[in-house]
């Protein structure tokens, strides 16, 4: 099968990378494992605090509208962070005193949204704070299996009685200004957190739970419906195993599913995500990447890899591949000049992209930008 | 509750400790047991956790074997909620001398234990994944031992007799009446709060610690830290114990316990200085991996959960003072007859298998001492929860139809499971999947069994032990310490503990998966959760 461009990796990387070339025309087809970082999206894209116009352009095709305002957003466990262009699911303060009186929600017996943690962060940054817990027969049906309380559980009959939660949050609330709500709204239509927004008398904050994420789920469903939609080839539970490189291009890679039918194309872009995502693979002697054995950059001595200190900046996830400045990854110190290397397969070895979510859309912009100018000569 | 005085003090939460205690208080004596940290956090929760069946010894210390054989049979019968009888094998490989296998096995029969030479490829049927390419087994009654539930079902039965416990309680120094030591002062590590006790009789079971309480008193106990490192398998590869048949050496006994499998030990001395801050170093694993694979090849290609390093309570020869002279049995001495200090007693040496002889032979110098005349029962009283023989039985005796997370907490429990609230859907939900517990026994774990921490909270319910190392279950958890103790100010510099904790045993191995699960974890509490 030929394409103008395969992409590995249906993450964030390789999505965004996927609907622009599309947009442009391009043939594509993505090779992804299943899941990925998105599934486990805070909801904020750090590293992309300037000039985030041409995300939330593509992301809002795609039926994602983002927002953009510098400030401080809630954590689960209490805390603030900075935080500029998000989901609109995630509200943006300007500071931590963002109200009043607040009323945190949850139900019964879900444990993996952390409503006292809340409480205590927030009586902390002056707010006063009453925990209300709901008791829904959906919820108590999902009980009969000890582990199904869990929050993709909970939004998919979430998807059917948003509105009974909607009546019981008003019945509940007293003099609060502010309700917050697990992000458990909305997995399949996207419109479900505004519409709550709207009944409830009070501004509702939506905060995360325990992954997997909601809002990075339907995210991910979103955008590889658009990939789909523009005519991009998403090639679902498959993986590449292996890659043929002649004279410094890739000539076609093979995957597990399509062994005999090698994927041919003029451009490839490995978006194929760090340790977690498989990536980067490591033994206790070499870190290493495990398509085409592309040059790593990390050290030698493992004593080097971690900070013992768990919170601290672990080395080993700075650890990425060596690429020249078009991001063409290098190979035998050589580059792979119609190969490109975007998101976190890169670690921290290109600082000027940013990490995190901030990479993957940055270096995915660049390579296909380098792709489309290519191709324009 | 409130009183400060007792019949007799006992230093030291580990398993020697616990055990005094439970003799001590089942002879009638009002006692109490301080610990600085937590139940089991010495050498008593770091070992194979092995119910040795004395082979090992038989060669060359025939009374240790006598003694752990003797050991092994009554804890079958006390102990039988905190064991699993698996049986074990001594494989002779290719390089090893065959001819050694039958001089074990004289040894054995001459120390009492049931040694059986079995032909090598019934070895192979037994034992699946042992080395197929071994040359001789013998098979023995070696089995495996939960090590903090064997301590907390101490400690909660000589609760049950009336006895105290003040955990994370450190002592700061003995009180002395002329020639008598008559009290400790103590300080509560968590709330710094002094308090004084006071009792007749001191028994300091604090093992490689016990030197530094036996400097309190003026009084000298040359202990010689040999720190041994250990790694835990993801997965449960064998079902019985495999160790080498040769001299015992580094990383020659693979023991499987619950879900998981270890394998250990090296043999490095220390100095006594970093005994609290013991590290397993790459070359130790490099070494355990290797020599671990030989008794089982598919160690070489299974996923590692932890490393992990313990500090053998090794006693130096009273009149050797190079330390080479090390005896690994039992030392009890009375300072009375040997420093002239009345009212002290230091129990230290043996083995975990021999504990409850070290408590029985501490608690009757405490007697003697009291003047107290009562025989010892604790070789034929069961412990809380294993009042039955088998885990299934206990979970039909409780529930109808048991779940498997219903009979896990069985086997955790014994008949002690008993008490955990179920048959409610809230109750039986569950917090850690990788180990299957409920919040029903979490919240008994913290109602009953003096849990103060995450940490402990694993301890005593296998919560975060699993192959996601607390990942998930280490916040659910937060949540309900949380709720019980009503400060979440607390419980979130617990939570960093815990995966401080957790974290200093996965780096030393961190490659593959384990890699993989740590920057998933080290990713979702910093950029999603937000700790």
């Amino acid at each position: 099968m030929r394409f103008d461009t395969v992409i590995i990796g249906g993450g964030l990387a390789g999505l965004v990378s996927g609907i622009s070339l599309q947009q442009a025309g391009r043939s594509t087809a993505i090779v992804s494992t299943g899941q990925n970082a998105l599934h486990f999206f805070s909801g904020s894209f750090e590293s992309l605090e300037e000039a985030p116009e041409r995300l939330s352009e593509l992301f809002a095709e795609a039926g994602v509208r983002l927002h953009y305002r510098p400030g401080v957003r809630l954590m689960p466990l209490g805390t603030f962070r900075p935080a500029a262009l998000s989901l609109e699911d995630v509200s943006l303060f300007e500071d931590p005193g963002f109200a009043r009186k607040v009323l945190i929600v949850s139900f019964t017996g879900y444990h993996d949204f952390f409503s006292s943690f809340l409480a205590e962060g927030l009586e902390k940054a002056g707010m006063s704070c009453r925990i209300h817990l709901l008791d829904l027969p959906e919820i108590e049906r999902l009980r009969q299996s000890p582990s199904e309380v869990r929050s993709v559980q909970i939004a998919r009959a979430m998807d059917r009685i948003w509105e009974r939660v909607v009546q019981e949050v008003r019945a509940a609330l007293q003099d609060e200004d502010t309700v917050i709500l697990p992000q458990v709204f909305g997995l399949k239509d996207v419109s479900v957190p505004g519409r709550i927004r709207q009944g409830v008398p009070a501004r509702v904050v939506f905060v995360g739970t325990l992954p997997p994420s909601v809002p990075g789920i339907r995210t991910q469903a979103l955008l590889k419906r658009r990939f789909e939609l523009l005519g991009g080839t998403y090639l679902a539970g498959d993986e590449a195993v292996r890659a043929s490189v002649e004279d410094g291009r890739v000539r076609s890679i093979a995957t597990r599913n399509l062994d005999r039918h090698a994927l041919e194309a003029s451009h490839f872009i490995l978006a194929s995500g760090g340790f977690f995502s498989k990536g980067l693979r490591s033994n206790p002697f070499r870190v290493y990447e495990p398509v085409f054995g592309l040059d790593v950059d990390y050290a030698d001595d493992r004593n080097a890899w971690y900070d013992p200190a768990f919170a601290g900046d672990q080395p080993y996830r700075r650890f990425g591949l060596k690429t020249d400045a078009a991001l063409h990854p290098l190979l035998g110190g050589a580059p792979v000049i119609n190969l490109y290397a975007v998101g976190s397969v890169l670690g921290g070895t290109r600082p000027e992209f940013g990490s995190g979510a901030g990479l993957a859309v940055r270096s995915a912009f660049a390579a296909v930008d380098a792709i489309l100018k290519e191709e324009a000569l | 509750m409130n009183t400060r005085e007792f019949d007799v003090i006992i230093l030291g939460g580990g398993i020697t400790g616990a055990g005094t205690q439970r003799d001590c208080a089942m002879r009638g004596l009002r006692t109490l047991l301080i610990e600085r940290s937590d139940i089991a956090t010495g050498a008593t929760g770091r070992n194979h956790g092995l119910l040795h069946s004395g082979a090992r010894y038989a060669v060359n210390d025939p009374e240790s074997a006598a003694e752990c054989i003797r050991e092994n049979r009554i804890l079958r019968r006390i102990a039988s909620h905190c064991i699993e009888e698996t049986d074990g094998l001594f494989i002779t490989l290719p390089e090893d001398d065959l001819a050694y296998q039958q001089t074990f096995e004289d040894a054995c029969r001459a120390a009492g234990i049931g040694a059986e030479i079995i032909d090598p490829d019934l070895a192979r049927r037994l034992e699946p994944s042992v080395n197929p390419s071994l040359t001789g087994a013998v098979r023995v009654p070696d089995g495996s031992v939960d090590p903090f539930r064997l301590c907390a079902a101490n400690m909660l039965d000589a609760k049950l007799h009336g006895g105290q416990v003040r955990l994370h309680t450190e002592v700061t120094g003995l009180i002395r009446e002329g020639d008598a030591v008559v009290g400790v002062h103590t300080r509560n590590c968590q709330t710094g709060e002094a308090a004084d006790y006071f009792a007749p009789v001191v028994v300091n079971a604090c093992g490689i610690w016990g030197q530094h309480i036996a400097g309190l008193a003026d009084v000298k106990v040359g202990m010689y830290p040999s720190k041994g490192a250990l790694l835990i398998f993801a997965h449960r590869i064998n079902r019985m114990v495999i160790n080498r048949c040769r001299k015992p050496s580094n990383a020659d006994i693979l023991v499987p316990g619950d879900t998981v499998c270890v394998i250990g030990t090296t043999s490095t001395r220390i100095p006594f200085e970093e005994c609290d801050r013991v590290a397993v170093t790459p070359d130790e694993v490099t070494l355990l991996i290797t020599e671990g694979a030989k008794l089982a090849p598919a160690l070489s290609s299974t996923r590692i959960l932890r490393a992990y390093a313990g500090v053998r309570p090794l006693v130096s020869a009273d009149d050797d003072p190079t330390g080479r002279n090390i005896s690994r049995g039992i030392v009890c001495l009375d300072h009375e007859t040997r420093d002239g200090l009345k009212g002290f007693v230091t129990i230290t040496g043996g083995k975990l298998m021999t504990y409850r002889l070290m408590a029985e032979i501490a608690t009757d110098t405490v007697c003697r001492k009291l003047g107290v005349d009562r025989a010892c029962e604790t070789a034929t009283t069961p412990l809380p929860g294993s009042e039955e023989r088998s885990y299934e039985a206990v979970a039909r005796k409780i529930w109808e139809a048991p779940s498997t997370a219903q009979k896990a907490a069985a086997a955790r429990m014994g008949t002690g499971a008993s008490r955990i609230r179920s048959g409610n859907r809230l109750d039986d939900a569950l917090i850690c999947e990788c180990e299957e517990v409920s919040v029903g026994e979490i919240e008994n774990a913290i109602g009953q069994l003096e849990v103060s921490s995450l940490t402990d909270l694993r301890r005593r319910t296998r919560v975060g032990m699993g192959t996601c190392q607390g990942e998930f279950c280490a916040c659910r958890a937060a949540g309900l310490l949380a709720r019980a103790h009503g400060c979440v100010e607390r419980e979130r510099k617990d939570l960093a503990d815990f995966l401080q904790e957790r974290w200093k045993g996965n780096f030393p191995i961190g490659w593959g998966d384990t890699l993989r699960e740590a920057e998933y974890t080290q990713w979702v509490y910093k950029h999603v959760l937000g700790l």
